[in-house]
């Protein structure tokens, strides 16, 4: 007869580690599925861990978890073809305890967060691939796994199989993602002297910095770019929409490459060596292509409900909230026994009034509506170069002339008129 | 009973390990710890043994406290029971330390529950060596038989096993009493996918934990560094190759070029073809 | 111990189908140089069921001292039989330095051997050099899959033991003028203290290649793509009477069999010719064939390490160079049949 748990949870990244060592810490019998060699083995990241919701699950986790640099300067560039506008905030209340975010390799994180649920005694099997949900009567009953005698039973499925669940959708959950649903992400990891790094980023000890890059990394295609220091490598990488990748018949990487060798970015990565290379995809949908989360007898958290903010790229952060609210509603359904999708719906309500729901409806229309104006990234970024180039070259022009001429090269009324408006309307998706 | 002892190691995956190029060192952060390979077919053998005669599987292990992960493969495997011996002591041991150590293990397994074959890989993937199993079997004073390839058959009660040792252009079938000691080569079997409820158990299993203490009457001149007559006086990194002579122009001219080339040394060719047959499976 | 009773170099003489190895041979003339450099003897031992006669073709290449042990009971290799004999005659007269060819006998032997004598034994080395001063064996070998290499010494223990890779170290000109003593010892084994017996011994009916006797080998690795690829390179091989080979990312993959794989955990070849297709030339791969005389690297990487290690490299899509290769060949072949 095989075994029975209170619950499964499918996928051991942030989402259901999170959702796993909840339920472990309250007593809960837990099995935490993994189809990679050891959590974190198909992961990439940005690789920004945000303290504060990571504290929700493990409070002080920093002081044993394996965290890369805990992030004091966060700095956005607006690039072009040969120049860049760089805007930063660098301050040192980020630099010590309670700290505000870290970067981290996911590779090592994952395995040590995993390693947390198990010591709460949640039992991990790796290498093992959930093939789809046993459903009986209409109810989600197990999960079917790869393996010989491989069937499983729980009162509930926790499916944080990532982006592209195939749990929830041989449920019907959701369809096949478009195209621009969901982001591709290339990463890689380029090893650095620790102390090159500090020098060439302007870092004291294990401080960090991120730098965001918007604009020509890109090519105008929706999307960003990233650079963030690790302790001893540096972690680059581009994502996009599909869609605009498809549209520009460009490869993701032949975009990476183009990064890397990009004029404002090419100092920062010198000397370094390519450890690794991943591409993974992130749903970029947001609050509008959000699935189905909850069903009888389960319940989808993380990646594969879509709970990426497509602006601020928190991804890990919101699953791990995910994750934590779903293990709160099991807990609370193991009083009555109801695990119908009535009962659980309490997740998906308390996720929508949470800041993951709150954060994906405010900012619902933005991939959308940056993906109908390219001209933010096409147009309006290589205009900001311009006028800073103008601003700050020194050829014996006045101030105010060169202002006038900033203005001038803004274009026609009309253009005015519409970047006004552009501007407005980003600012409204944005705030 | 039949019980079958497997002798296995963890070691550093050396596919995929980086060598740091200043200290000529391993970068061991670089290499996950992994079952090493052959073990792994020496385990499935005992495992397919037990499935055939009955039996229990015990896997022993010299190492670290991690190796417990080593043993966990194995009882993925369907191996029964893992004992780690770990110990301060053991550290820096040579072959032949290490054969005294898993020895000393393997008598007090066999104490708990007399022990009928003993199965080794044919040797670890950071050692390359092979000496240990022989070494096991010799301070046992049972029988070693090296690159067994298979296990014909096996008699617990009259005490005899018969099996095939690979030579290089063929394999000898030889009968040996029992007990003895085994050292496998992959081809022996293949390892399938792990059940669900191995995968499990693997997950929850704790091994048997002893150190120098547990292991009753030892002589520590024998264990680590000290009971190792070889030492490592140097390491450095393998000649650099100096790198040869690229061909240029088109795929037709590199060709050309190189059938030039080969055309000095003609009288190696054979003029009518093929003297075996051909390499694939 | 006191290592001062020991003194002289030893190798292990494997036969095969009444001869001797080549490793064998190629041992005494490591350990003939060895043995000249600390001004001692070298010796070869000898164990077998009619073997006497080989004693001497030892001597022509290089041993000046063969002890011989020569009886019905050592008619087939069996570690027991052998091992018993070997130590023996060690404790008798307390060799130094006692070399083994690292194959599957002498692999099996030398650690057997090595447990009962208490002494150090380095496997599978590839270099092997003597302080003329102390006697020490300074026997170097790959370790870590070929990351790195090893010096080993055995400082306090005798005899220090090295089982020695084939095809690292020269034999000797045979020379019959070369003299020496052949000295029969006593066999006090009985068959009844075995405890193995060899019952049968298959050959394999086809004639397995035999990789390390090759003269041109063409080995494929990953970049072959899977068995069509093999298939391709296959004909040319067939086409120029050369073996295939494989590199161990190819063997895993299943497309050739292991026999067949080249470097550090499969065969090291010294073949005229070696042909590395597809192969990025990981250092475990290139242990194994560095020392071939004529490398020759196709691959489409150009930045791949096979390059740093060939004599001549194409940078391309074996597809395609290696069928106009084979159609070369044949060309040429034509030509000379039309003319000659």
């Amino acid at each position: 007869m095989a075994e029975k748990f209170d619950v499964i949870v499918v996928g051991a990244g942030p989402a259901g580690t999170a959702c796993a060592y909840t339920l472990a810490k309250q007593g809960v019998s837990v099995l935490l599925l993994e189809r990679g060699e050891y959590p974190g083995s198909k992961n990439v990241m940005g690789g920004v861990l945000y303290r504060k919701m990571m504290e929700d699950v493990i409070p002080g986790f920093y002081k044993e978890a394996p965290v890369e640099r805990p992030i004091v300067e966060q700095r956005f560039m607006m690039l072009d073809k040969e120049s860049a506008t760089t805007f930063s905030y660098k301050g040192m209340e980020w630099g010590k305890e309670p700290y505000n975010n870290f970067t981290v390799l996911r590779a090592k994180f994952d395995q040590w967060f995993a390693d947390k649920a198990v010591e709460q005694g949640a039992l991990l099997i790796n290498e093992t691939v959930a093939l789809e949900c046993i459903v009986k009567d209409g109810k989600v009953v197990g999960v079917r796994t790869d393996r010989p005698e491989g069937d499983i039973y729980a009162d509930v499925v926790v499916l944080a199989d990532g982006v592209n669940s195939l749990l929830a959708k041989s449920l019907g959950f959701h369809k096949e993602f478009k195209p621009d649903e969901v982001a591709l992400a290339v990463m890689e990891v380029l090893k650095l002297d620790k102390k090159v790094i500090e020098d060439r980023f302007n870092l004291e000890g294990d401080q960090g910095c991120t730098i965001e890059i918007f604009g020509d990394s890109t090519k105008g295609i929706l999307g960003t770019a990233w650079l963030y220091t690790n302790k001893d490598s540096l972690n680059i990488g581009v994502g996009t929409m599909l869609s605009g990748l498809i549209k520009h018949k460009l490869k993701p990487y032949e975009l990476l490459e183009y990064v890397k060798t990009h004029p404002m970015i090419r100092p920062y990565i010198q000397g370094t060596e390519q450890q690794e290379y991943l591409a993974h995809l992130i749903p970029e949908g947001g609050y509008r292509s959000m699935p189905k989360i909850v069903g009888d007898g389960v319940l989808v958290v993380g990646d594969a409900a879509q709970m990426v903010n497509a602006i601020h790229r928190e991804g890990s952060n919101m699953a791990m909230t995910s994750g934590v609210i779903a293990a709160e509603t099991i807990i609370e359904a193991q009083s009555t026994g109801d695990f119908s999708e009535k009962a659980l719906d309490v997740y998906r309500q308390r996720l929508m009034y949470s800041f993951v729901g709150e954060d994906l409806k405010k900012y619902k229309d933005a991939t959308h509506h940056f993906e109908k104006y390219p001209h933010y990234f096409e147009q309006y970024i290589p205009m900001i170069n311009r006028a800073a180039s103008q601003m700050f070259t020194v050829d014996g022009t006045s101030k105010r002339e060169k202002q006038r001429k900033i203005w001038q090269g803004i274009g026609t009324v009309g253009d005015k008129i519409k970047i006004a408006r552009d501007l407005f309307q980003a600012w409204r998706v944005m705030k | 009973m039949l019980h079958i002892v497997a002798c296995i190691k963890q070691v550093p995956d050396t596919k995929i390990i980086k060598m740091n190029p200043k200290t000529n060192t391993m970068d061991r952060s670089s290499a996950p710890a992994i079952l090493n390979p052959y073990d792994a077919h020496a385990v499935e053998e005992a495992v397919r043994l037990k499935a055939r005669y009955g039996g229990k599987v015990s896997v022993v292990t010299m190492g670290p406290p991690p190796a417990v992960k080593a043993i966990r493969k194995c009882i993925e495997i369907g191996a029964d029971e893992g004992y780690l011996i770990t110990d301060r002591a053991f550290a820096g041991a040579d072959t032949l330390a290490t054969s005294y150590s898993l020895t000393k293990a393997i008598e007090k397994i066999g104490t708990m529950e007399p022990i009928d074959l003993i199965i080794c890989g044919k040797m670890t993937i950071d050692g390359d060596t092979g000496q240990v199993g022989p070494g096991i079997a010799r301070r046992l004073d049972i029988p070693p038989l090296t690159s067994v390839n298979k296990v014909v058959e096996l008699d617990r009660e009259v005490g005899y096993a018969v099996v095939h040792r690979k030579l290089e252009d063929g394999y000898e079938v030889i009968q040996t009493t029992l007990p003895c000691l085994l050292s496998v080569e992959k081809e022996i079997n293949e390892i399938p996918y792990s059940t669900l409820p191995n995968m499990m158990r693997a997950a929850r299993y704790q091994p048997v934990i002893w150190s120098v203490e547990d292991l009753g009457i030892v002589d520590r001149t024998k264990l680590g560094l000290k009971g190792s007559p070889t030492i490592v006086a140097k390491v450095w990194p393998p000649d650099k190759p100096k790198g040869g002579e690229m061909l240029q122009g088109s795929s037709e001219e590199q060709v050309n070029r190189l059938f030039s080339i080969l055309m000095n040394k003609k009288e190696l060719f054979h003029k009518s073809g093929a003297t075996e047959e051909g390499g694939v499976q | 111990m006191n290592i001062e009773e020991y003194c002289g170099i030893w190798v292990f003489l494997e036969h095969k189908d009444g001869a001797i190895v080549p490793v064998s041979l190629e041992l005494l003339g490591a350990g003939r140089r060895l043995a000249d450099k600390r001004g001692v003897p070298l010796s070869g031992i000898l164990i077998g069921d009619g073997v006497k006669g080989l004693a001497a073709e030892a001597i022509t290449y290089g041993a000046e001292t063969v002890y011989v042990y020569d009886d019905p009971i050592f008619y087939h290799y069996r570690t027991e039989s052998y091992m018993r004999a070997v130590i023996a005659c060690v404790e008798k007269y307390k060799p130094e330095i006692f070399l083994y060819g690292a194959t599957s006998t002498g692999k099996d032997l030398a650690s057997a051997v090595a447990t009962d004598l208490a002494t150090g034994l380095t496997a599978d080395t590839t270099m092997l050099d003597v302080d003329a001063e102390t006697g020490l064996l300074e026997a170097s070998r790959p370790a870590f899959g070929g990351n790195i290499m090893a010096t080993i010494l055995c400082k306090k223990d005798r005899p220090q033991m090295a089982t020695v890779r084939p095809k690292v170290v020269k034999a000797l000109e045979r020379d019959p003028e070369r003299t020496g003593e052949v000295i029969e010892e006593p066999v006090e084994l009985r068959e009844e203290d075995i405890r193995t017996k060899v019952l049968d011994i298959v050959r394999h009916t086809v004639k397995k290649v035999r990789l390390d006797e090759a003269d041109i080998i063409v080995a494929g690795g990953k970049g072959l793509g899977g068995r069509a690829g093999f298939e391709m390179i296959g004909e040319f091989a067939k086409r120029i009477g050369a073996s295939v080979g494989g590199s161990r990312d190819a063997v895993e993959a299943g497309w050739i069999e292991h026999s067949r794989q080249v470097g550090q955990t499969g065969v090291t070849v010294t073949p005229k010719i070696y042909f590395a297709i597809g192969i990025s030339g990981a250092i475990q791969h290139l242990v194994g064939m560095q020392n071939s005389g004529l490398i020759i690297a196709i691959n489409k990487d150009s930045n791949a390490a096979i390059f740093q290690a060939c004599h001549y490299g194409i940078v391309g899509d074996a597809f395609e160079i290696v069928p106009m290769l084979t159609e070369a060949f044949d060309q040429a072949l034509r030509e000379e049949v039309e003319h000659g």
